[in-house]
């Protein structure tokens, strides 16, 4: 084991390549190669997945015994929390909720990732969005939604 | 008088009433977007996209042409009262326009900006016009061979231009290449990297990919650290630059036209280097070098002119080859396609109408920008003093709108999420979205041109070097590689974007 200190960073990125190298790559085994004259669906990304380990390897290579120039830096756990469900949440029920409904949760979701959001400015923003977005897209621009779904009694 | 014909039509198409109306919603949403920092461009066209489905192929393409141009106009905005650039292009204007503003000269500075932008996008909108049709007839010459050492160039450059370190942007292509794999295989059907969910059959959406690797992440890396900007709203007095100033503005704004022309042209993010390549330029010629940093107006006229006229010429490729320059011009042939456009070589003579109506609305947009902007700069101030966390809810309702709406698919929205926190982390790790974004669209296509060259050159894997033209791209691409790991260079580029960046 090396004591010296390592470019965390450049690591952790080199490993994200192998690791999606090793997955494509494993993947495309399961496909037909083909001759280089008749290339089968699994030829180019096979050729792609060997390139992009080499590439992986040379970078955490490189990383190994290099100081880290800069710092990581603070993570948004908040906004990863609260950012990434919010369009899963829509997709999910924008079919069964309805437009108008699924869109205000949603909003209202997203908006729970700052600390600056207070709970009835953070109401009155998804009441706006969502009657503006009602407004725009579903009577304006007449885009296919349902704006109340079956999921609810009415 | 070929040339005046078309504009003539060209013209006609776009002036006509809804089409000026589409423009002018274009550039004004254009130039929000780049006022507000933490929503790109990219982004917002990716939104919008679907929608654009139910207008005219006109009308939809003018909108997002003007969408593009108008945030490389406000995004100069921000660069100067905020020292924070709107838009990745502007990054050099926030160097001497935020020292401008400082110094009680911010109206001086707004306005240099938009004068410059004007004169450059006039200049390279008769450009587009001057050159798209003879580059088109050699386009159309181009074989499978050729189209793919094309797009190995593109790709090449786009990790040429890409911050940091370029094994980090080489590998950021491939993985967006094989991003591009998964979905079925043109010439087998079987389908790739789909892990048994029927949804994935025709590919990863690329507007949920787009949305995700450029809006959300940008969003998530806004909320790591939540503070108040100060914005430089109450020194604009006087707007107009005096005989003085244009004086100084007239050499560096020719002069940023000319690269960024030049520039716009090549694949892979020309208007970024454009601006880059100004400022260095005119520090290099400036009789006074020290002025730069501390407020120098040839340092804001060089640079936004040179961003404009790339922006402007970037389109070049699109029209003429089907290719695209950048992620937004990737875009744009997205909107091609959902309105049964196929894009490439064929377009000009095709469809007329649409070639040089988009060339001349170019043209209207940056009229309207310049009519617009100057009086409109305190409502666009005023639009920077709206807190952070009011903005980004509302971009997350748009961006699950939008992508949901491109075609009704719950998976499209999970990709979103998915591909948000991939390009989270990435950026996080310090690697540059635009590769990928470009490796994603290009690699179906390469894929495709490799397969067909080399089934007609019956397994013969040297066309690519015995074909002349084919055999020039390489050698280019080859070199532009080279030239990029020359430990000189190397340093130079770091210098480059370090002095960007601070």
């Amino acid at each position: 084991m090396s004591t010296k200190p390592n470019d965390t960073t450049d690591i952790a990125a080199g490993l994200l390549f192998m690791a999606f190298a090793a997955f494509f790559g494993l993947q495309a085994t399961g496909l037909e190669m083909g001759t280089s004259l008749r290339m089968g669906p699994g030829y180019f990304p096979a050729v792609l997945s060997a390139v992009l380990f080499l590439l992986g390897a040379v970078i955490l290579f490189k990383a190994l015994g290099r100081p880290d120039d800069e710092p990581f830096g603070r993570i948004a756990w908040r906004g990863i929390l609260f950012i990434l469900p919010a369009p899963i949440f829509f997709g999910l029920t924008v079919r069964g909720l309805g437009f108008v409904p699924a869109l205000f949760i949603t909003t209202l979701i997203a908006s729970q990732a700052s600390v600056r959001m207070r709970p009835l400015s953070a109401l009155v923003l998804a009441i706006v969005v969502t009657i503006m977005s009602t407004l725009i897209f579903s009577y304006g621009l007449g885009l296919p939604f349902r704006r109340f779904g079956p999921w609810l009694p009415l | 008088m070929d040339l005046l014909s078309n504009l003539a039509l060209g013209f006609g198409v776009a002036s006509s009433l809804a089409n000026l109306a589409f423009c002018l919603i274009g550039v004004l949403l254009g130039t929000l977007i780049g006022v507000l920092p933490g929503i790109g461009a990219t982004a917002t066209i990716a939104m919008l996209l679907p929608i654009t489905f139910q207008l005219e192929p006109v009308s939809s393409l003018i909108m997002l042409a003007g969408i593009y141009y108008g945030a490389q106009y406000g995004g100069s905005t921000t660069a100067i009262l905020i020292n924070m650039p709107g838009e990745s292009s502007s990054a050099v204007t926030a160097i001497d326009g935020y020292q401008m503003a400082r110094q009680g000269r911010a109206g001086t500075a707004l306005a240099t900006a938009a004068i410059g932008s004007f004169f450059a996008g006039t200049v390279a909108t008769f450009l587009v016009a001057i050159f798209a049709p003879p580059l088109t007839a050699i386009a159309l010459k181009f074989g499978a061979a050729e189209y793919f050492s094309l797009m190995v160039m593109g790709l090449v450059m786009s990790v040429a231009l890409a911050h940091g370190s370029v094994l980090k942007a080489l590998a950021m292509v491939v993985l967006g290449l094989l991003l591009g794999m998964v979905g079925t295989d043109v010439y087998t059907g079987a389908p790739r990297f789909t892990m048994g969910i029927t949804q994935f059959a025709d590919g990863l959406n690329f507007v949920a990919v787009a949305v995700g690797v450029f809006g959300i992440a940008e969003i998530l890396r806004n909320l790591e650290d939540e503070h108040d900007r100060e914005v430089m709203t109450k020194n604009i007095s006087r707007l107009f630059p005096t005989r003085d100033e244009f004086r100084q503005m007239i050499a560096p704004v020719l002069r940023g036209t000319g690269i960024g022309s030049v520039l716009g042209i090549l694949p892979g993010g020309g208007a970024i280097l454009a601006s880059f390549a100004s400022y260095t330029v005119e520090k290099k010629l400036s009789k006074h070098p020290e002025e730069f940093g501390k407020g120098a107006l040839a340092g804001v006229a060089g640079p936004e002119s040179a961003n404009n006229a790339g922006a402007q010429t970037s389109f070049i490729p699109l029209l003429t080859l089907g290719i695209p320059a950048n992620p937004v011009m990737a875009l744009m042939i997205g909107a091609m396609i959902i309105q049964g456009i196929v894009p490439g070589p064929n377009v000009v003579s095709e469809q007329p109408a649409l070639f040089w109506g988009i060339v001349a609305s170019m043209w209207i947009g940056n009229l309207m920008l310049v009519v617009l902007n100057l009086p409109l700069i305190g409502l666009w101030v005023k639009l920077l003093t709206v807190p952070y966390y009011i903005l980004f809810p509302i971009i997350m309702a748009m961006c699950s709108i939008g992508v949901y709406s491109v075609n009704s698919n719950t998976y499209d929205l999970f990709a979103v999420a998915g591909f948000g926190l991939l390009g989270y982390v990435l950026s996080k790790l310090r690697c540059e979205p635009a590769p990928l974004l470009l490796g994603f669209v290009l690699g179906p296509l390469l894929e495709e041109n490799l397969r067909r060259a080399m089934i007609l050159s019956r397994g013969d894997p040297t066309t690519f070097v015995t074909r002349p033209i084919s055999a020039t791209l390489l050698v280019l691409s080859l070199a532009i590689l080279v030239l990029v790991f020359l430990p000189q260079i190397r340093k130079r580029r770091d210098e480059v974007f370090t002095e960007s960046d601070g």
